[in-house]
């Protein structure tokens, strides 16, 4: 665990240190920001901000994973010929990329709204939910970039592997979905529906959202069909399972490829 | 001493390691050789457990390789190429070794002095030129006093000067009783350094033994020619 937390830390201090963390930072504060002032204040730049962000975290999160982790696989040599297990370095690997990107993340939204919405509680709700949210898919999808780089030795491919899992689970996952409500509209769906939601980390992310937000007109079909059939308190129980599942799941698969593959 | 008993390494259909054999010997430089892609770095990999082998194994010192590594604690590697995170600095990685070895001694930093890097440890890999990466690549073997040492291509890259100050230090860690095991494409460095010689080609051992007694068989007087009639009657057998 030392080791690990050793480990995080250096990797931390590199990534903190490229100049695309602070411009992920930048890019969310600057939005924000500008939503606020021209959008019509903070519960819209909210809202606004919820489409972003399920769409950009995955992205960066598993993009900027990617390309660092192809960037320090002859690092990772040098390391590994230390005396240091495997599975140390591994966890080290993933908590000094996902940490910071989660802050960065944190910061950047948090900046701009946290004061102005400080005396509201529900708007401070939400933006926790939103916060949390994000803090969620940057944590599964950092994961899902150690499990496709560690997966695919070719670099370009596993870029390529990357950006496919990006728009197959945010951008294809809930068109396919529609396509099969609209197909077999004369069924009851609700249950596979259901079902079909908690497979995919974005679709969780945002019933999260929809919970504390009461927009689940907006946020695609599977978003209205959760929050009939759950309610707030288990929805919201059973989306953070489901991300937890989310996390769990792609980094034992990546650590088991890491402890057998070679240098 | 180094044990390798029957290592294979495939990699999908190319048989990097076709069953090794090898007993590198404490107190003596011994160099690996042979053309690209014979299984120079894959059997180094295999002693420092970074290449999983299909098959056989690898005793350090009386300990067998696996994956935990505390025998790597003996050991200091220099990799083929500089790898180092682009915004740290050397001396943020020399601290990141210290701290993962947990390493309380002070870390023999001779080299570091030798090659001129003091005015250079406190700037971000990224700015630092290939050679003077390959001196940090070179002085971080040597930072723990390990027992064996591990050094693939270590003059590569480096200007006359340090490459001189490196192989002297090499020189001088055998005379204290280490295990050096390298690997170099330049004959009249490996002629310069190595007591013992090992030559692979497609992943089989053709000749180990003293690089005086490979000179001496051959019939030649350099290394160079030595081995390259060797590969000349591999070729017409």
């Amino acid at each position: 665990m030392k080791t690990t937390l050793k480990i995080a830390r250096y990797q931390a201090r590199d990534v903190v240190r490229g100049r695309w963390l602070v411009l992920y930072a930048l890019f969310f504060a600057g939005v924000g920001e500008l939503l606020i002032r021209f959008g019509g204040g903070p519960v819209k730049a909210l809202l606004g901000l919820v489409s972003l962000v399920l769409v950009v975290v995955p992205l960066v999160a598993i993009m900027f994973g990617g390309i660092y982790v192809y960037g320090g696989r002859e690092f990772n040599q040098l390391l590994l010929a230390q005396p240091i297990d495997r599975r140390q370095l591994f966890a080290g690997l993933y908590g000094g990329l996902a940490l910071p990107l989660a802050a960065a993340f944190v910061l950047g939204v948090g900046t701009p709204l946290a004061a102005r919405v400080v005396g509201e509680p529900a708007q401070l709700v939400a933006l926790g939910t939103l916060l949390l949210a994000g803090v969620f898919l940057t944590l599964v999808f950092v994961a899902l970039a150690l499990l496709v780089a560690f997966g695919v030795q070719d670099k370009t491919k596993g870029l390529g592997v990357a950006v496919a899992l990006w728009l197959a689970l945010t951008v294809v996952y809930d068109g396919a979905v529609l396509l099969v409500v609209t197909r077999f509209a004369h069924y009851p769906l609700e249950h596979p529906m259901i079902g079909l939601m908690l497979l995919n980390p974005v679709d969780l992310a945002r019933v999260l959202l929809l919970l504390q937000f009461d927009v689940s007109a907006l946020m695609g079909y599977t978003g209205a069909v959760f929050q009939r059939f759950f309610g707030s308190t288990l929805g919201t129980a059973v989306g953070v399972a489901g991300l937890t599942a989310w996390i769990v799941g792609p980094l034992v698969l990546a650590a088991r490829r890491f402890r057998r593959m070679d240098f | 001493m180094i044990e390798i008993l029957g290592l294979e390494k495939r990699f999908g259909a190319v048989r990097a390691l076709a069953g090794v054999d090898l007993r590198i010997a404490t107190g003596r430089v011994t160099a690996v050789l042979g053309p690209n892609g014979s299984g120079k770095t894959t059997l180094i990999k295999g002693i420092l457990g970074l290449a999983r082998p299909d098959a056989g194994r690898v005793v350090v010192d009386g300990v067998e390789v696996d994956g935990v590594g505390a025998y790597r604690r003996r050991i200091g590697y220099m990799p083929q190429s500089p790898p180092f995170p682009e915004n740290l600095t050397p001396a943020e990685v020399l601290q990141m070794l210290r701290d993962v070895r947990g390493s309380v001694e002070q870390p023999d930093e001779e080299l570091l002095v030798t090659f001129g890097l003091e005015r250079e440890m406190g700037k971000p890999f990224r700015t630092l030129s290939g050679g003077t990466r390959q001196k940090v690549n070179a002085a971080l073997a040597f930072l723990f006093d390990p027992a064996v040492l591990i050094l693939d291509e270590p003059t590569a890259g480096l200007d006359p000067v340090s490459s001189s100050a490196l192989k002297d230090r090499i020189r001088r860690e055998r005379e204290r009783g280490k295990t050096v095991v390298l690997t170099s494409h330049i004959m009249p460095e490996v002629e310069e350094l190595a007591d013992e010689v090992v030559f692979l080609l497609e992943g089989s051992v053709r000749f180990a033994g003293a690089a005086l007694a490979l000179k001496a068989e051959m019939g030649e007087s350099s290394l160079e020619r030595a081995i390259a009639r060797m590969m000349s009657r591999k070729v017409a057998a």
